[in-house]
């Protein structure tokens, strides 16, 4: 593996894991890209593997948050069970569909999100930064 | 069953879907939807969503990992270095105005699409 692309994977972990900290997000916006970019995964391969490390930044961030009193551990139980039903049919669908498509899709979906938090970056700052 | 009870039902499935599609946790609908839907606080509200990405980072993952898509030492690889940066990002987040924050991941993103697109 070239050193300058490992470089490359570690720097995008620990931004990946700085904005998860920081919005509450796992990281895999970044994970996907830096392991197609970098660590030489397909797309498809890229995803599922960015889900196995959202799991452990998931894990230590709910704790760090739990430990500033920002937890609210049986709503986030309620939905992480909830969840397997979304989860298999989402991916059913990435093994149907090509790639390309994935990536599309996921490309506006990140512009989609990107104006959402957009949105919220320019609200009024009594109202964002009211506990 | 409660509406409340149906409601985080809801932000389950419609997260679950998101991220078995797209390879993320789905944060990014968990987040706002608990503060629009829910009347979360910004801090409750990313907090309580990085602990029901577990769950469904988990289940995504495993259902990936049959089949035979999932690369755990490149996993490793990339989230060693996130999990310091979690660490580094919830204690950030506690002193600074989360807006600031939120404005600069936005543009992360247009970034991160218009490579998928390239």
């Amino acid at each position: 593996m070239d050193p300058a692309e490992l470089l490359a994977a570690l720097a995008i972990g620990v931004a990946a894991g700085l904005a998860g900290g920081l919005i509450g997000v796992g990281g895999g916006v970044l994970f996907v890209p830096g392991l197609v970019l970098f660590l030489g995964l397909g797309q498809l391969d890229a995803q599922a593997t960015s889900l196995l490390a959202v799991v452990l930044v998931g894990v230590v961030g709910a704790w760090r948050q739990g430990r500033y009193g920002n937890l609210r551990l049986r709503d986030g139980a309620i939905i992480g069970v909830l969840s397997p039903l979304g989860v298999l049919a989402g991916t059913v669908a990435a093994n149907l569909a090509s790639e390309r498509l994935l990536q599309l899709s996921f490309a506006v979906v990140q512009l989609v999100f990107a104006l959402q938090l957009a949105r919220r970056a320019m609200r009024a700052p009594s109202e964002a930064d009211s506990p | 069953m409660s509406s409340r009870l149906v409601r985080l039902a809801v932000i389950a499935t419609v997260a679950g879907a998101f991220s078995g599609l797209f390879g993320v946790g789905g944060g990014t609908i968990i987040v706002p939807l608990l503060i629009l839907w829910l009347g979360y606080a910004e801090r409750e509200a990313t907090g309580t969503s990085l602990a029901a990405i577990v769950g469904i980072a988990a289940i995504g993952a495993a259902a990936h990992g049959a089949y035979g898509n999932v690369h755990p030492g490149k996993a490793l690889l990339i989230a060693l270095p996130a999990v310091a940066g979690v660490v580094a990002g919830t204690a950030l987040q506690q002193r600074i105005p989360e807006r600031a924050v939120s404005g600069a991941f936005a543009v992360v993103l247009v970034v991160s699409a218009v490579g998928l697109v390239l």
